[in-house]
């Protein structure tokens, strides 16, 4: 299990155990955590499952791909740091991982 | 009673309803809630099942909507199996068919619709399979694979997928269309001709202008399409993707106005019973930035209106309006459609569709109603914006591929 924190918004935050395997996105809705709603369930067609990733952390989450970066172009709030959490694969080494939401997904 | 101890009764189980459950407790509903549902298992995503799922990219812990313990941990009771078989309007009861009975303070009817059977001669076969439900893509993955035949009677999206997956399982796959060419509802010629041209590239065969008349089998399974011109089509199994239609029977009966789906207002509210919500595949709704009203089949409008109904019903401020859109993947590529093509004077085509990176906007005069961007996500993302904020846009700029789609949308930007 990785221990993962939600951090939402209004600084409320939420410690959730991930199983490898599951993304960050899956996560947060099946523990019902507000502020991702990935409308799409984790096609990458959406962009509302945008988070901000611990400076820290950035590297161990991975690259984007190039559908990610061009999706995450054009949602709102956008920051160095911003992925789309359906993208990023859980495992062992996540374990500590934080992220932040953004104020809105739409 | 307020509304914070109000018992909720959600009828239906899918998207629509798994989810307004999820964000009544998530916006602090206190109430006893059930949800009853006809299949066997918890609220799951549909979309995979055409696509990811049936491929084997997906498994049944992926598809569902919450772990299946989330339920009771939030006092949530969900009843599979179950279906409501009348609403008595003047009790507020519903009436199940286990022959139990259920009182509400708040109703939420998430019945969703159901595919559209073709009535014709050997229709019962084994063999004959829908796309609905996790048992029917079940029944088709077991009847897909290396040497199988597989015909496809409808060239809509669920078709279009299931031929695209039936491909990558090694199948033959044949799709069978009434219509002059695919997509013909719901797209424009130029997309039903790449969408033709892709599938033919991977394999997939086309029969376009055809009646289907006849199912043959033999004992008692299906092994051939008949069409009309007399030529029968051998197949192992076949996939019946012509379209659906609202489970709205149980609020026709109990006297809810209903127009194919059951009429609701901006807050999923049934027009005629405020403790009554229709929400997802089952509502007619309205939809201000086309000033009309009609009903949409896609999990982005399950989404909005469970948050509509969820925001009435907790007491919240009515969510903003959501553009609406859905997606389709086959192959390779990546569909994203926003907004509808109502009312379209000028279909305008961004890109060239050689490359297999185009969209095609959809004008009623200045205004984009509708975008479908294969592999173009800016074009999709932008396209939202536009349809959502009704401002002109430059049609010139907008034509034009080596105007970034940030340049198009800051011109035509809310002031």
């Amino acid at each position: 299990m990785a221990k993962i924190t939600y951090i939402e918004h209004d600084g409320t935050e939420h410690v959730i155990d991930v199983k490898p395997g599951l993304t960050v996105m899956e996560g947060a809705v099946k523990n019902n955590i507000p502020g991702i709603d990935a409308d799409c369930g984790g096609a990458c067609a959406c962009a509302t499952c945008h988070v901000y990733v611990d400076e820290a952390w950035l590297a161990k989450t991975g690259t984007k791909s190039s559908m990610e970066e061009s999706m995450l172009d054009f949602a709102e709030s956008v920051q160095d740091n911003s992925r789309l959490s359906c993208q990023i694969k859980v495992t062992d080494d996540l374990d500590g991982l934080k992220v932040t939401m953004p104020e809105s997904q739409h | 009673m307020s509304n914070a101890s109000a018992h909720v009764v959600i009828v239906g189980a899918g998207h629509a309803g798994g989810t307004a459950a999820a964000l009544l407790r998530q916006y602090g509903h206190e109430g006893p809630i059930t949800m009853v549902g006809s299949e066997p298992i918890a609220p799951y995503q549909r979309p995979p099942l055409s696509k990811a799922w049936l491929k084997g990219e997906a498994d049944a812990d992926s598809l569902a909507l919450k772990p299946v313990e989330f339920y009771a941990e939030n006092n949530i009771d969900f009843r599979p199996n179950v279906t409501a078989v009348s609403l008595n309007r003047g009790d507020k009861t519903v009436a199940l068919s286990d022959g139990s009975s259920l009182g509400y303070d708040i109703l939420i009817l998430a019945t969703g619709a159901r595919a559209i059977a073709l009535p014709i001669e050997g229709a019962d076969l084994k063999g004959i399979l829908f796309l609905r439900t996790a048992a029917d893509a079940e029944a088709l993955k077991a009847q897909v694979g290396p040497g199988k035949k597989l015909a496809v009677v409808g060239g809509g999206y669920i078709g279009l997928e299931v031929a695209a997956s039936g491909r990558a399982l090694g199948a033959e796959v044949v799709v069978l269309e009434r219509e002059a060419r695919i997509l013909a509802r719901v797209a424009c010629p130029e997309l039903s001709t790449f969408f033709t041209g892709y599938h033919q590239k991977h394999g997939v065969a086309f029969e376009l202008g055809c009646s289907v008349t006849a199912f043959e089998g033999r004992d008692g399974h299906v092994t051939g399409v008949k069409l009309a011109d007399g030529r029968v089509i051998p197949c192992d199994a076949v996939v019946v993707g012509v379209g659906a239609q609202p489970n709205d029977e149980l609020a026709k009966d109990a006297g809810l106005d209903c127009a194919r789906g059951v009429v609701v207002d901006l807050d999923a509210r049934s027009v005629s019973d405020p403790s009554i919500f229709a929400i997802g595949d089952v509502a007619h709704r309205p939809m201000p930035i086309y000033d009309r009203m009609f009903r949409m089949e896609s999990v982005p409008n399950a989404l909005e209106q469970a948050k509509q109904a969820a925001s009435a019903i907790t007491g919240r401020p009515r969510p903003a309006g959501e553009c609406p859109w859905q997606w389709s993947d086959q192959f390779d590529l990546k569909l994203q459609i926003a907004g509808y093509a109502f009312d379209v004077d000028q279909v305008l085509i961004r890109g060239d569709p050689a490359t297999g990176k185009f969209a095609v906007f959809h004008l009623k005069g200045d205004q984009v109603q509708s975008v479908e961007a294969i592999n173009s996500p800016p074009e999709f993302m932008m396209g939202k914006m536009l349809i959502l904020n009704r401002k002109p846009v430059n049609k010139a700029k907008l034509a034009d591929p080596s105007v970034s789609m940030k340049e198009v949308a800051a011109e035509s930007a809310p002031s």
